[in-house]
């Protein structure tokens, strides 16, 4: 380590400490779940004034469900879903189908809260009296893909289960009834993870791909490079 | 005559199986099956609902959807952010505008950048417009299905002078595709103003008429009243929302309780709740928040700042890492967009949380214990679009 790094790191720290702006409410959810559930509570994200994000263990998720609705008083429930963080291996489909297929990127680059796995589990609750909302989220690992179901917590939360189920392929244990909810039951594959080919761009080319005409400041661009 | 093969036998003896398992089904110990839809005029498009029933009760009943699904949370994955309006305005189609706003606003967080004052203003107001339009058709749509016939005809010839004047504005009936990160695609034609105010006291007149026509009449209180009674806790568990949580005395309404930096607070109107939680309440608040909602346009008219619809954005929209919420009160409860970005031209994932999809899963818990023709004002009163159940 040079002093210069060391010398950045502190003017970085004063900066953080520069800026007041500390949201009280949403602080005190975020202890209120680190006394409930301890080190369960893996990492949080606050955006001060807007939203709240707590990451906790799987294994205590159903847990922190009770806290979310008992303690900090979520009574509202959103919604149950969960994101695959692996970046798709197609792009965004529209790249000409000539071309070779852009290399696939495989690093794995979660969001707020951090995360550990591939594929994370998230809900939403919003409490009226405090007027906020909290994200949860918890890593599902590769080779477990279950979780504990959330029905005693929020009866709401089968059909979003269901859905999770069918379109993640993670199965929330205790729920006994996931049978698809849109897709015919032979459906092979689960659509929203981020391997499944979105198939009718493979089947049929993006029709983006012919008629864009670069934007003028790019085409500018070009032809200073092609004059040089 | 012409010889049957093996496998046309099979196929034929496959076949009244699949007849007898579907007679055994109809007539087990436990009642009989009923398929509500996927064509029933009550779904408002393809939802079918598989009510077990014993004699005329429900014992159980299932909705079964899909049939519109278009896979919307894949597709915004392939599309750049400008592009998913155009998506999106497909959800709740009688509500389009409304379905822009949540997603254009959760892009406008991500980058840090916000509409001028004047656009957000007409974007309220383009928003209050599409809930009258959504929800005028919804009075008409429940008295149809009670038997009041006539109320559905004033629906449609009212709802007419709202899309008119949306079409004014945006050249579309019902997807608008006028709502842009960083403000509005164009600014408001020439005399729309007093057009849009004539408009808004026909609504108001056709609230008045519904109420004399509808609200009041013997049979519909008796079809309604103390009919598929949703309490306040079973509504938040379930995680309704809209009008169909205020029905049943929550007093939650995200135009004033989360504000997203639309103009809502600008205007003096006010949120109803009833206290009752059946399908009267659900009915009645709905006429409510249309009024409301013209006082909402009235008022926000008459104020309208003056100044540019369109901050400055670059031309080709990145969005910065991150995640975001935002969600609004759209005509059918709260819609929400979960977007998260990294960094791209489109959206790495976004979770599309449509009021309908929870509103309609209170179904098996509300239906059970009625009897048929309940089934059928309970779903009008919950009031649905396909669109925004399946996505």
């Amino acid at each position: 380590m040079s002093p210069l790094s060391s010398a950045d790191t502190d003017a970085e720290a004063t900066e953080a400490v520069e800026t007041p702006e500390v949201d009280e409410a949403r602080e005190a959810v975020v202890a209120l779940f680190r006394e409930e559930l301890g080190d369960a509570v893996l990492d949080h994200h606050i955006r001060p004034g807007d939203d709240l994000w707590i990451r906790v263990e799987r294994a205590a998720w159903r847990q922190a469900g009770f806290v979310l609705r008992d303690r900090a008083r979520c009574k509202a429930f959103g919604f149950l879903s969960a994101i695959d963080w692996l970046p798709s291996p197609y792009g965004l489909g529209e790249d000409s189908p000539t071309d070779a297929p852009p290399e696939p990127d495989t690093e794995i680059v979660t969001g707020y809260a951090g995360g550990d796995t591939r594929f994370q589990v998230f809900a939403r609750a919003t409490s009226h009296s405090a007027k906020l909302g909290v994200t949860l989220k918890t890593d599902i690992p590769d080779d477990d893909l279950t979780l504990d179901t959330w029905l005693s917590v929020y009866a709401g939360v089968d059909w979003h289960e269901r859905e999770l189920r069918e379109m993640f392929g993670i199965t929330a244990i205790g729920h006994g009834h996931l049978a698809p909810l849109y897709l015919p039951g032979e459906f092979e594959g689960h659509p929203l993870r981020k391997d499944f080919p979105l198939l009718a761009r493979h089947v049929k080319a993006w029709p983006g791909i012919v008629d864009v005409e670069p934007m003028p400041a790019e085409a500018g661009g070009a032809d200073e490079e092609a004059s040089e | 005559m012409t010889a049957i093969s093996d496998r046309q036998m099979l196929a034929y003896a496959n076949a009244q199986a699949a007849d007898g398992r579907v007679n055994l089904e109809f007539e087990t110990q436990d009642g009989m099956t009923l398929n509500l839809g996927p064509q029933h005029p009550a779904t408002h498009g393809t939802l079918r609902v598989v009510v077990k029933l014993d004699g005329e009760q429900v014992v159980a009943a299932e909705p079964v959807m899909g049939y519109m699904h278009r896979g919307y949370e894949k597709l915004t994955e392939v599309r750049n952010y400008p592009q998913v309006t155009t998506l999106v305005n497909r959800i709740d189609w009688l509500g389009s505008f409304a379905n822009e706003v949540p997603f254009i606003l959760a892009a406008e967080k991500l980058m840090e950048i916000e509409a001028p004052p004047r656009a957000q203003w007409i974007r309220t107001v383009l928003f209050e417009m599409s809930r009258i339009a959504n929800i005028s058709l919804f009075a008409g749509d429940m008295s149809l299905h009670i038997g009041a016939l006539t109320a559905a005809f004033y629906a449609f010839r009212d709802r007419e002078f709202v899309l008119n004047q949306i079409e004014a504005v945006t050249g579309g009936r019902f997807h608008p595709n006028f709502d842009r990160i960083g403000g509005l695609k164009d600014d408001l034609p020439k005399g729309w103003i007093a057009d849009t105010k004539a408009a808004m006291a026909r609504i108001r007149d056709y609230c008045d008429e519904m109420d004399q026509l509808v609200t009041g009449n013997e049979i519909f209180e008796a079809r309604t009243r103390g009919v598929g009674v949703i309490p306040a806790d079973i509504a938040l568990q379930y995680g309704l929302t809209g009008a169909n949580l205020r029905a049943s005395g929550v007093d939650w309404d995200l135009r004033r309780d989360q504000p997203v930096g639309l103009a809502w607070d600008q205007a003096d109107w006010q949120v109803w709740t009833h206290p009752d939680g059946d399908s009267f309440a659900r009915f009645w608040v709905r006429l409510q928040e249309i009024r409301e909602s013209t006082k909402i346009v009235d008022q926000l008219l008459d104020g309208l700042p003056s100044g540019p619809v369109m901050a400055k954005v670059p031309r080709i929209i990145k969005v910065p890492e991150g995640e975001a919420w935002v969600a609004t009160e759209n005509p059918l409860g709260e819609m929400g967009y979960y977007v998260v970005s990294k960094g791209g031209l489109g959206p790495f994932r976004t979770k599309i949380r449509t009021p309908s999809f929870n509103n309609i899963s209170v179904v098996p818990w509300v239906c059970r214990g009625v009897y048929v023709p309940d089934v059928i004002t309970i779903l009008a009163s919950l009031y649905f679009i396909l669109g925004d159940i399946d996505r």
